[in-house]
């Protein structure tokens, strides 16, 4: 379910690290219960974010995330095919439903979140895990 | 406040089902009920396309017998239930004495002597308190929550669906009437309502039949298209109605001048609670009015957004939500008569910053004839 070369928060983003850049979405856990996701507000390119700060919205039909991010940095890429296809956060939250690349202040600052198994215990111990 | 734990929160003869059926389960009002089963966009579309079937069982029943009945009914309500025929049902505000609404409800006349009310989850031991305290006629009221359950089938099929599980002529039924009837073996009050602006039946029964008739009206309705509708889907459904949910755009400080339900409120009946104040009010006109608007990008307005012309605030969103029948994004809020005509330029704060909208005529969405 949560890829092993990933890592996790406990506010359910996950960060992909190849080199300087990481790869920043929501987890399977997280869009279940959101429900359909029809809105992403996310960063332009250049932004900095700043990890366990907000950097943008993910909303469903019913409710508004807020996404904070795992690590600090700079982003490089914005997903844009949320703009017309936000519904990827749902369908392929791990792969194609990614939400931003961003350039790593830090590139080992993501070793200290969680690892796959790590999270799949966190979100057991919730419960309602799909 | 803490919210109850789930051991507190109530639940209709249908939560063991919803639960085994992997239904997304919140506390509403109370009330541990189904928010969605396989997305709230798809039961959205099913139901404005082919059929959706909601558990409602949660709504409260009150019933009121005797030979002074319909005074009772006349007295705490605003619309003119003396007008009803025997099986006739129509939509009406339960007032306080400041003519605002206690609750919203639906008003069935089963006969001369008994009116049947449909009254909101969360209101029901207060309305039925309500109108005991205003019961001077000495009518019989009863809190009849816990002797039904209530299932709503809605959708253009809903009709079809409904009609292969019962020999009653259901299109002999017309809008906002009602009989009596067995579906699948088991006596209904049939009523032709609903909350979702589409045709359908909403169904009242002994809650022992409730597994009975969900399963299979589910498999009677499954290869029209009928799915099982959470909660979620029945609040967007509704807001593209325009039709009103109490606590967002009525409440005990809004008068159905004010939320435009002009419609429901018979000054010419006799009197009735708060008739004084709302005949007032009619004369000197309101200071704020419901309407509906849409937003002009991508951002969604929410529930308690503000609401500006200009620099100026003006207003609150009641509901705001994605709209996935018509794809965009709707709201309703109240704002000053001289700011709600239809096309005014208003902007809704979300997140701290303005996004533009527009005002529009309302229902949002009407179901094609």
């Amino acid at each position: 379910m949560y890829p092993s070369d990933y890592r996790y928060t406990k506010e359910h983003e996950w960060i992909k690290v190849s080199g300087e850049t990481g790869t920043i979405g929501i987890t399977d856990y997280a869009q279940h219960e959101l429900g359909d996701v029809v809105f992403a507000e996310l960063p332009a390119v250049g932004a900095k974010i700043v990890a366990g700060k907000s950097f943008g919205t993910v909303e469903s039909v019913k409710a508004v995330s807020e996404i904070y991010a795992p690590v600090s940095g700079e982003v490089v890429e914005v997903n844009s095919a949320l703009a017309n296809t936000p519904e990827l956060v749902n369908s392929d939250p791990h792969g194609a439903g990614w939400l931003i690349k961003v350039k790593l202040a830090n590139p080992t600052e993501a070793s200290s979140l969680m690892d796959a198994a790590a999270y799949q215990a966190f979100v057991s111990e919730k419960g309602t895990a799909a | 406040m803490t919210a109850p734990t789930t051991t507190q929160l109530r639940k209709t003869a249908l939560n063991a089902s919803h639960r085994r059926m992997n239904a997304k389960m919140v506390n509403f009002g109370g009330w541990d009920m189904p928010v969605e089963y396989s997305g709230i966009i798809a039961e959205h579309m099913a139901t404005r396309t082919a059929a959706g079937l909601f558990d409602v069982s949660h709504m409260g029943e009150i019933e009121i017998r005797g030979t002074r009945a319909l005074d009772l009914v006349q007295h705490v309500t605003c619309n003119d239930a003396a007008r009803l025929l025997t099986g006739q049902a129509h939509y009406s505000g339960l007032m306080t004495a400041q003519g605002t609404f206690v609750d919203d409800l639906l008003v069935h006349k089963i006969s001369d002597p008994h009116y049947f009310l449909c009254v909101n989850a969360a209101n029901q031991d207060a309305d039925f308190e309500h109108i005991r305290s205003h019961n001077r006629a000495g009518a019989s009221v009863e809190n009849a929550g816990e002797r039904y359950s209530q299932l709503a089938v809605q959708g253009p099929k809903a009709l079809g669906i409904l009609q292969r599980l019962t020999k009653v002529p259901l299109d002999a039924i017309r809008y906002y009437h009602f009989v009596f009837g067995a579906v699948d073996g088991v006596d209904c009050l049939i009523a032709r309502t609903g909350y979702t602006g589409e045709d359908g039946f909403e169904i009242y029964f002994s809650p022992e039949h409730s597994e009975k008739l969900w399963f299979d009206l589910l498999e009677a309705g499954a290869s029209q298209g009928l799915i099982p509708c959470g909660l979620g889907a029945r609040n967007t459904l509704r807001l593209e109605a325009a039709m009103c949910l109490y606590g967002h755009e009525i409440d005990e400080t809004t008068t159905p001048w004010e939320a435009r339900l002009g419609w429901i409120c018979k000054l010419d009946k006799g009197d009735f609670l708060g008739r004084d104040i709302l005949v007032k009010q009619k004369e000197q006109g309101v200071q704020r009015m419901l309407v509906g608007f849409e937003m002009a990008d991508l951002q969604i307005a929410r529930d308690g957004c503000p609401v500006f012309r200009g620099s100026q605030q003006i207003g609150r969103v009641t509901s705001g939500s994605p709209a996935p029948f018509l794809k965009k994004n709707i709201g309703m809020a109240y704002v000053p008569p001289p700011s709600s005509a239809n096309g005014t330029e208003i902007s809704v704060e979300i997140r701290g910053k303005p996004a533009p909208a527009r005002i529009v005529p309302t229902p949002f969405y009407k179901r094609p004839k």
